[in-house]
């Protein structure tokens, strides 16, 4: 029997919405601040507050579910979900049963063979965060409540359970995470719990007689980031196969088990039991009418509906001719590709543009942590760098320099070009200056003559020396080859 | 002088120079200072009404009055007026000060009306006898030995007593429309809809509308007018506006169709009650309306359907009563989440809110939602698809307000069930959205007895207009 078992895994991810208020009401939505500086009478659960749908959530859900290739629902209902903890003020949180706004979509991950692979998401729902328990270790054993984050609107997008893998699980949860930040609807920062992911995973384990049989579903909570989740989801892998082999216990869809990730030991730890959950007592909000989702607000999304970031790689690399792999880290970042594609509007050398950006601006934009909309040159100035480097005017070594001047002096390449004097050594000039080098290296010359390719290298090291930088190493190559095969 | 004042009669007095807002206010205040212990209408008096009287006053004087300015009302206790306590009659809020003003209350505000104290009800109004207090039961000015009916039984006292020409009070199954009828006066509730719930403490948010207590129909009107709209709070508030609010005038009964329920009139209802109902309307033909029974027979089920809804949603709406934002927490300090949680609520609420959490949780739990909850808002789908069908052939809808008279204080604490089964004549309203006025039409063995107008859901101005012309030409005359 070569068969082996595997994971059957579901993921469910929680997003924060980066709308300007609050889900529900009108506070200022953003992240930390000072506690309970951010509330007002409808999200701290006030008698007689009630709520508010803000617009551009439901526009922000219209959007997702349309760069996830949902259906979405004419018809939209809110629920509440009932359930007492010290953090939730109204003793129930606002959300979507049984009509989510968006049903039916998928995202499609691209396999380490290069296949491509859909993973179906069955529905993603709108619904309000819960504040935030506070435990300082201030002497007194108090517990403190923080509000702020209460009704911060939030997508939670269900998929199927057509994760095969740890690794397909990450491949999805970069993939959407990648599609929210074009979206730029949210940050998914999982830091900061603008994303959270729970898993939901069973295995299926081959029987002698060719049959199979499903572990019981355990929910894992508590990853804090990717990382984990593939930690936690391997975790579980080997886990409930020994366990299977121990108690043979099955999946009877009631003996579903919650799990937390634990970080420091590196393994889950259990939680519950089905039994032991909160009965959340579902029923229809009846502070807020039925939502009717017409064909002009979904055509409003569509139209802000931006360029995927998958179509966006198979573009660029038949557009621009560059590597997948160069595709794949310029559109990490939505506006780094953005920058990339402006500046191929100014230049024919895509290849050259490429790697100014991915290189030297990347470095800058590292070294600063900044974001490339806060990079001080525009696209159009760092053409005429790309221009010069790809028409051979300037060697990279030199581009170097004119890019450093470019950053602090804000002045056009062209202009430190001829202001500097920077440009190649004459061939006269060039000629001498081999000579010299030559005649000092015999030992370099004889190792060359004797296959030692890296002699050639410290050969052209020592003519840029000599020559600061401005020998064209092109010729500079060619000419020190032809001295000596000459000899 | 205060006797039986209306609004409209103080409006024109007070422009009339008849008598100043001080004037009037400053009698109403002693009044319930001196006479309200034998009623207990009120749970807390604005201790700022007298000053805001007089700046009403002022306004007279500087000709800058507003149009309602220096009317003086009562407010139901789960009614949220800025700085002040609302309790709800609850102990779990006794010591609640509300932090912003309701919608209707900014709205009347802004007209010169003049808040002179909370009123006593049931406790999250929650019961029909107002009983149900942590600050003790109201009484019945007609007879103190007898209860005011509720939840809304302080605002209806408190009009009936003269305290006031007007109150709010708040209509689930019928708080405000039974005590009106109990204690002889107008309760008006208006369609779901219609006025904003922002600010009035959730109960059955669904069923939950804001109404009036009064002396006529007209004085209900005007107040409305000033309450109703649209309101960006509530997101169940509606732009429609119903006709005859804004420019209100008594409509006659000439070519209306009048049907009087024939499920309200039967078997369980006090057989003097009918027979006075029925009397009126026979007075209607004399005017020109056609009277005729009509079946609702899904009306049967009212009762049922309302007592799954309302206590589920009120089990949620009650939730945020946790002791950890404010109001009680009577635990100390080192204790977990849960026990403050248990404790406050087992120490905050009543028996009978107690019951109604218990029984919501119950019909909501997994397992049991699909046969209390989803089949009640089957049936809830299906009397309203009657009522429309009855108002295709009628203007109005007629039943008794209560099929028994006003129970005695203390007759109902053992016999809850009897208490539950005398809202149906009320709840159908509620259920399906409708406006609805009780007007009283007599007294059978020296208690007063109301009548039920029922009409289309935004009809709420024709409703009040034929109710003011009941009033002013069939039953005032029989009093």
């Amino acid at each position: 029997m070569d068969k082996k078992p595997y994971p059957i895994i579901g993921l469910e991810v929680h997003i924060q919405l980066k709308t300007k208020t609050k889900a529900f009401c009108r506070c200022e939505n953003k992240y930390g601040g000072i506690p309970n500086t951010r509330v007002c009478s409808r999200c701290l659960g006030m008698p007689g507050a009630l709520p508010v749908v803000n617009k551009q959530v439901v526009d922000d859900a219209i959007l997702a579910g349309l760069a996830f290739g949902c259906n979405i629902s004419k018809i939209t209902k809110f629920d509440r979900k009932n359930y007492m903890y010290p953090d939730l003020p109204k003793g129930y949180q606002i959300s979507q049963y049984d009509k989510p706004i968006c049903e039916e979509g998928f995202i499609e991950i691209k396999l380490d063979d290069g296949t491509k692979k859909k993973i179906g998401i069955i529905r993603i729902h709108i619904e309000e965060d819960a504040g935030k328990l506070i435990h300082l270790e201030d002497g007194t054993g108090n517990s403190y409540v923080d509000f702020n984050r209460c009704g911060t609107p939030l997508l939670e997008i269900v998929s199927k359970p057509d994760i095969a893998s740890s690794d397909e699980a990450v491949k999805y949860l970069d993939n959407l995470k990648e599609i929210f930040q074009y979206l730029e609807i949210s940050d998914c920062n999982m830091e900061e719990g603008s994303l959270r992911c729970d898993a939901n995973i069973s295995m299926m384990i081959p029987l002698e007689d060719g049959t199979e049989v499903n572990t019981p579903i355990v929910e894992v909570k508590n990853m804090n980031s990717f990382k984990n989740v593939k930690k936690a989801l391997d975790y579980e892998e080997k886990r409930q196969i020994e366990e299977y082999y121990s108690t043979k216990a099955v999946n009877n869809g009631k003996n579903k088990v919650t799990r937390g990730w634990d970080d420091s030991k590196e393994v889950t730890v259990f939680q519950r039991t089905k039994e032991g959950e909160s009965d959340y007592r579902y029923f229809p909000e009846p502070d807020l009418p039925h939502l009717e989702i017409t064909n002009e607000m979904i055509g409003q999304q569509k139209v802000k509906l931006p360029e995927l970031p998958e179509p966006k790689r198979v573009r660029l690399i038949k557009q621009y001719d560059i590597t997948e792999y160069d595709a794949i880290t310029l559109t990490s970042d939505k506006g780094l590709v953005n920058y990339f594609e402006e500046l191929c509007k100014h230049t024919k050398f895509y290849k050259k543009a490429c790697n100014v950006v991915l290189t030297d601006i990347c470095a800058i934009l590292n070294s600063k942590e900044i974001s490339i909309k806060d990079f001080s040159i525009n696209p159009a100035n760092i053409a005429e760098l790309v221009e010069l480097l790809g028409s051979e005017k300037i060697s990279s070594w030199m581009g170097k320099e004119v890019f450093e001047k470019m950053l602090k002096t804000g002045k056009k390449a062209s202009e430190i070009v001829a202001e500097s004097n920077i440009s190649f050594t004459s061939d006269d000039e060039l000629t001498t200056i081999i000579d010299k080098v030559l005649s000092e290296n015999q030992k370099s010359i004889d190792d060359y003559k004797n296959g030692k390719d890296n002699a050639l290298k410290f050969l052209m090291g020592q003519v840029m020396k000599l020559s600061k930088g401005k020998a064209n190493p092109v010729k500079a190559t060619e000419l020190i080859i032809a001295r000596i095969g000459a000899d | 002088m205060t006797e039986k004042l209306t609004v409209k009669k103080i409006i024109e007095g007070y422009n009339k120079k008849e008598f100043s807002v001080s004037e009037i206010s400053g009698k109403y205040y002693k009044k319930i200072e001196e006479e309200d212990k034998k009623y207990n209408s009120f749970i807390t008096l604005n201790s700022s009404f007298l000053k805001e009287s007089e700046d009403s006053q002022a306004k007279y004087q500087a000709n800058t009055n507003n149009l309602l300015e220096g009317v003086p009302i009562g407010v139901k206790d789960n009614i949220l007026v800025k700085d002040i306590l609302c309790t709800c009659a609850s102990k779990i809020l006794s010591n609640f000060v509300s932090p912003y003003n309701a919608t209707v209350i900014d709205r009347l505000k802004s007209v010169g009306v003049n808040f002179i104290g909370k009123t006593n009800m049931d406790e999250f109004a929650m019961g029909s006898t107002t009983e149900n207090s942590f600050y003790g039961a109201t009484k019945n000015p007609v007879n103190v030995d007898y209860v005011p009916g509720g939840s809304s039984g302080g605002s209806a006292s408190c009009v009936a007593a003269g305290f006031v020409p007007a109150a709010l009070g708040s209509d689930t199954g019928g708080s405000v429309r039974q005590p009106a009828s109990f204690c002889g006066i107008v309760g008006y509730k208006p369609s779901y809809g219609l006025l904003s719930r922002y600010g009035l403490v959730a109960y059955g948010s669904s069923l939950d509308q804001i109404g009036t207590l009064t002396n006529t129909c007209e004085d209900a009107a005007i107040l409305v007018k000033y309450m109703k709209g649209v309101d960006r709070n509530d997101s169940t508030s509606s732009n429609i506006n119903p006709l005859n609010i804004d420019d209100f005038k008594q409509i006659d009964l000439k070519n209306k169709k009048i049907g009087i329920i024939r499920e309200t009139i039967g078997e369980n209802t006090d057989k003097r009650i009918s027979q006075l109902i029925l009397e009126t309307t026979k007075k209607f033909q004399k005017y020109g309306a056609t009277v005729e029974e009509v079946t609702i027979p899904a009306l049967e089920y009212s009762v049922s359907i309302y007592y799954i809804i309302a206590p589920a949603e009120a089990s949620s709406n009650l939730a945020r009563y946790d002791g950890i934002r404010y109001g009680l927490r009577t635990t100390k300090k080192d204790v977990d989440a849960k026990t403050i949680f248990t404790e406050t609520r087992k120490d905050g609420f009543g028996e009978e809110v107690k019951k109604r959490i218990l029984i919501g949780n119950f019909v909501l739990s997994s397992g049991y939602y699909d046969a209390y909850y989803k089949k009640a808002q089957k049936a809830r789908i299906l009397l309203s698809e009657q009522f429309r069908e009855s108002f295709a052939k009628y203007d109005f809808l007629i039943t008794p307000t209560s099929p028994v008279l006003p129970f005695k204080i203390g007759e109902g604490v053992n016999n809850p069930l009897a208490l539950y089964v005398a809202d149906l004549c009320t709840i159908p309203a509620n259920l399906s959205g409708l406006p609805a006025v009780s007007i009283p039409v007599g007294k059978v063995d020296g208690l007063p007895v109301g009548m039920q107008i029922m009409a289309k859901r935004f009809d709420d101005g024709l409703l009040l207009g034929v109710g003011e012309f009941i009033q002013k030409n069939i039953t005032d005359g029989d009093k």
